[in-house]
């Protein structure tokens, strides 16, 4: 059981390569990549579990000694999201089953899938600084196949705006690495920590503070924060329903993850400067995010546009640093996933019987497909954080926190977000759902209920997190323990600090 | 030694910057290209540019250079590799399907109106 935790990369690695052997084969790729979803999730929450049990787990690869191997360390908030990420795998693994068709399935999409998933998985279980920029490799290139392929018009164009800005932020992270590295020495990323607070005892010196901004910067373009946003609406417009929806779960929340990470690690000695810098950004991305939601008639981008709203308020909550702000925002992130990949299958339904994504052009679906209709519903109103649903909690947390942080302008924001958030969402609703019922040119190839499966499970399990959160938030708490007294982390990590 | 190096990655870092901000597609790609040669050069340079013998046992030496930066710098050639392979391969396959390689002609208008 020692190398429990690097299960969830390792079977997906698996799969992936077990996969290229099959490619022309795709019954049998579909039983391998289904099963191996199966298992990596019952090992991530057998992981969970383990960690709630006997606190953060540590693996030195190889047996070298911390500082000197690569270490990976599995505390409660990277076991819980690597939880999330497989159960999220799982769904679109299977909605792609119905809908990401031949073609597409003969060249080689699921080890694709599979890779994309090590590299999530792998970025948010490794305690090492540039291994976590080699994940975020792996899982970058993974995406730009995913993003390609097919070779459409429009994703061959937005794919080489996607890469472009990516190739740009991984050499912006090689030269961030280069410059820790020679203030403090070391790569990994406990001892990282040791090393700051060891120079900032008094006062942090400046180049730790710019380090900090330039960790902000390239995680901020990875996870799309208010001015590094821009390449996201173009590029998530692109790929199919399936692709679409792991990127909006996973590949922000990467990013989200590292600004959390490191802010929450590293630079915490003087967070007078670059925590309030983070939650300018934060609040500037939930208003930038809304006035996107709001003013877009087009299915796909308004949900694209609350990917923003979401990252803003998890970074919020993460730059007021209380307790309760950091479980909010744990709690909200690990809700976001689920709803928003749950939100990016039931649009592709929605678009695969329509034909389009325009809203001027749907209308009526509830009176065919009243299961499609209410099951988006309530997706929708657990986005926006409607109580009994899973969004509420997280939302009501960080608002809590931030008032308890004495930042009122940004607790209001987050506040006044929700309502856009909900307007713009039942927008959606109103004109696709409600009006009367319109035939559709291509209606009646759409297996929809076989579709529905992997959004219905995804809601479900929204709907438990939201009514079950008095059993979930333990294990939030002890996540947001881990953040807020980084000790913790660092003596599981390194033995005899 | 430092200094010079840091003026050269700056150097390098300017032309990269200029080139990607340019029109034409094969300008930008040859400017990642620059990016990560600056890059590389950097972790090399803040490692120390120290003297002392290559990081091999046989050398028997009082002193080594640095080998993690050398292990650091191996990594990203790779996969800068990888990547400028492929985004090389997807300038070609959209110079044939789109007909150009001019950036300013590439704009999507689906779904923003």
């Amino acid at each position: 059981m020692i190398n429990f935790l690097i299960l969830p990369i390792l079977i997906p690695l698996i799969t992936g390569v077990l996969l290229i052997f099959a490619a022309k084969r795709i019954l049998l790729q579909r039983w391998i990549a289904g099963l191996s979803s199966v298992i990596t999730i019952i090992f991530s929450a057998l992981l969970v579990q383990k960690v709630r049990n006997d606190g953060i787990q540590t693996l030195d690869v190889s047996s070298w000694e911390a500082p000197f191997g690569i270490t990976l360390v599995s505390d409660m908030m990277s076991a819980l999201l690597v939880l999330t990420t497989s159960i999220v795998a799982f769904a679109c693994l299977i909605y792609s089953f119905w809908s990401i068709g031949e073609a597409r399935e003969k060249f080689y999409y699921y080890p694709a899938f599979n890779f994309l998933i090590v590299g999530v998985n792998g970025a948010f279980t490794t305690g090492d600084i540039f291994n976590l920029f080699v994940f975020f490799e792996v899982m970058l290139m993974a995406s730009y196949v995913l993003l390609v392929l097919g070779g459409k018009k429009a994703q061959l164009r937005e794919s080489i705006k996607y890469i472009l800005v990516n190739v740009i932020s991984s050499a912006l992270f090689v030269i961030a690495v280069a410059y820790l590295y020679s203030v403090v020495g070391t790569l990994n990323m406990a001892h990282i920590s040791v090393r700051i607070s060891e120079i900032s005892q008094e006062v942090q010196p400046g180049i730790i503070t710019v380090i900090a901004v330039l960790f902000l910067i390239i995680f901020g373009l990875k996870g799309a924060i208010f001015p590094l946003y821009f390449w996201m609406p173009g590029s998530y417009y692109a790929p199919p329903a399936p692709v679409l929806a792991l990127f909006g779960a996973l590949l922000t929340k990467v990013g989200v993850y590292s600004i959390t990470r490191t802010y929450t690690l590293f630079f915490y000695h003087d967070i007078g400067f670059t925590h309030q810098l983070l939650s300018i950004l934060a609040i500037m991305s939930i208003i930038a995010g809304v006035i996107g939601a709001i003013a877009y008639w087009d299915v796909k981008k308004i949900i694209i546009y609350n990917i923003i709203v979401a990252v803003g308020a998890i970074l919020f909550g993460i730059s007021a640093m209380t307790p309760d702000s950091l479980s909010g925002s744990i709690f909200y992130l690990i809700h976001d996933m689920i709803i928003k990949a749950a939100l990016f299958l039931l649009a592709g339904i929605v678009i695969a019987i329509a034909g389009t994504s325009d809203l001027h052009k749907i209308s009526g679906l509830i009176k065919r497909y009243p299961g499609l209709g209410w099951t988006f519903f309530i997706a929708a109103l657990a986005l926006a954080g409607i109580p009994p649903l899973s969004g509420f909690i997280g939302k009501l947390l960080i608002v809590k926190g931030g008032f308890e942080a004495e930042q009122y302008w940004g607790a209001g924001i987050v506040l006044m977000s929700s309502l856009l958030v909900l307007f713009s969402i039942m927008k959606i609703f109103i004109n696709g759902f409600w009006g009367t019922p319109r035939a559709y040119k291509t209606e009646d190839k759409v297996p929809v209920r076989k579709m529905m499966i992997a959004p219905v499970i995804l809601v479900f399990i929204a709907v438990l997190y939201g009514v079950g959160s008095e059993y979930v938030y333990p294990y939030i708490s002890q996540a947001a323990e881990t953040l807020a007294n980084p000790n913790i982390y660092i003596e599981a990590v390194l033995k005899e600090y | 030694m430092e200094i010079l190096m840091a003026f050269v990655i700056g150097i390098l870092f300017m032309s990269a910057t200029y080139l990607m901000l340019s029109k034409s597609l094969l300008r930008i790609i040859v400017g990642t290209g620059l990016l990560s040669h600056g890059a590389h050069m950097l972790i090399l340079t803040m490692g120390g540019l120290k003297r002392g013998a290559a990081p091999l046992l046989g050398e028997h030496a009082s002193s080594y250079t640095d080998p993690i930066p050398q292990a650091l710098i191996l990594t990203a050639i790779v996969i800068s590799f990888g990547v400028t392979a492929f985004f090389l391969v997807l300038a070609y396959r959209a110079y044939q399907e789109l007909g150009t390689d001019n950036m300013d002609r590439m704009r999507g208008t689906e779904g923003n109106d």
